[in-house]
């Protein structure tokens, strides 16, 4: 694929992007069907990431170029810093409301 | 051989086990296949030679998000079934949606190719004579320092905030009031008499240093233990 030289990937790239665009879309799949579980939501969010890793990995590794692992690295931390405050949001949530459905949050509206 | 036959394997697993994550009936089942396709993504992550983001996927994802999503489905006492109960309704235009996120992804893959002059474009070649390791270490903290240290930032921030958003101030707990301890006087707890020689505490009427209500309660409780130490807490 292209002129590029370095390439260490066991199968073609296309291989691994079919991989992470399928990852990605049940990730948003995941998000429209459990409308009522924030947790599962949060889960969702994660796969799509995972995705997004998944295909910088893919690139990194097909060019010969680092730099998208390095950018991977602040995609996780980023991702865990998401996790993190999202579950606390939940916790919190839970704790007010003694619900974590999504359709209860637009009660906060005014 | 092995590699595309371990890549198709490990990729099987990690869509199956993504699907498992989104239909799961029970959200602790949920974590545990989100568990399973990290793991498969960090074996893809190895064969693609990324050997450093494999473990920090297995020690970060695994080791504390997963853990993480486990301890909050477990701790939150939530009626799942009742959840569940929008499953049907938004299953049509969840699977058109995704459908057709699936064929123009499908179309932006099959139309597409490398420019021809992306080798040269490279901001960071990889030296296959040295390891992936050392070479992200190498980059990381010289080129990307402002993002490694930003991103540090970011933690920080995510961490102070989780804090502050869960912490409640629980009234049964005992702080130490420092504001209280401050604003004692000696004139409060201590009092100087003058004490005959020969005639002892009873002669002169001493009985305790002047102390305010909490004490009462502790001497109430056990009997002279809390002499000792009154005034100290209040």
């Amino acid at each position: 694929m292209g002129g590029t030289t370095d390439m260490m990937l066991p199968v073609p790239l296309s291989h691994y992007l079919a991989v992470s665009a399928i990852l990605l879309v049940m990730g948003i799949f995941g998000i429209f069907l459990n409308r009522k579980n924030v947790i599962i939501i949060l889960m969702s969010i994660e796969l799509i990431l995972l995705a997004v890793n998944l295909n910088l990995v893919a690139f990194s590794a097909a060019l010969g170029d680092l730099a998208g692992q390095v950018l991977t690295m602040f995609v996780l931390t980023v991702a865990a810093a998401e996790a993190a405050i999202g579950l606390a949001i939940l916790v919190i949530y839970f704790r007010n409301r003694g619900s974590i459905e999504v359709e209860d949050v637009t009660l906060m509206k005014g | 051989m092995i590699a595309q036959l371990a890549f198709y394997a490990f990729a099987a697993i990690l869509l199956v086990s993504a699907g498992m994550v989104v239909s799961a009936r029970n959200p602790v089942h949920s974590v545990l296949y989100l568990v399973l396709a990290f793991f498969n993504a960090a074996a893809l992550f190895l064969l693609a030679g990324a050997e450093f983001l494999a473990m920090i996927l297995v020690i970060v994802y695994v080791g504390a998000v997963a853990v993480l999503f486990l301890f909050v489905v477990m701790m939150l006492d939530i009626n799942f079934a009742q959840l569940r109960e929008g499953f049907q309704r938004y299953l049509p235009i969840g699977a058109t949606i995704g459908v057709i996120l699936l064929v123009e992804l499908g179309i932006v893959l099959g139309g597409w190719s490398l420019a021809p002059q992306s080798a040269g474009l490279r901001a960071v070649p990889i030296d296959p004579n040295v390891t992936n390791t050392v070479q992200i270490g190498r980059v990381l903290y010289t080129d990307y320092i402002l993002l490694f240290q930003a991103s540090g930032l970011v933690l920080l921030v995510a961490m102070i905030g989780a804090i502050v958003l869960t912490l409640r101030d629980r009234t049964s707990s005992r702080h130490q009031s420092i504001a209280a301890q401050l604003a004692r006087t000696p004139a409060d707890t201590m009092e100087l008499l003058d004490v005959p020689s020969g005639v002892g505490t009873k002669g002169i009427g001493f009985l305790r240093p002047k102390v305010k209500e909490p004490a009462k309660v502790a001497q109430d409780n056990h009997g002279h233990i809390g002499h000792d130490n009154h005034g100290g807490h209040h």
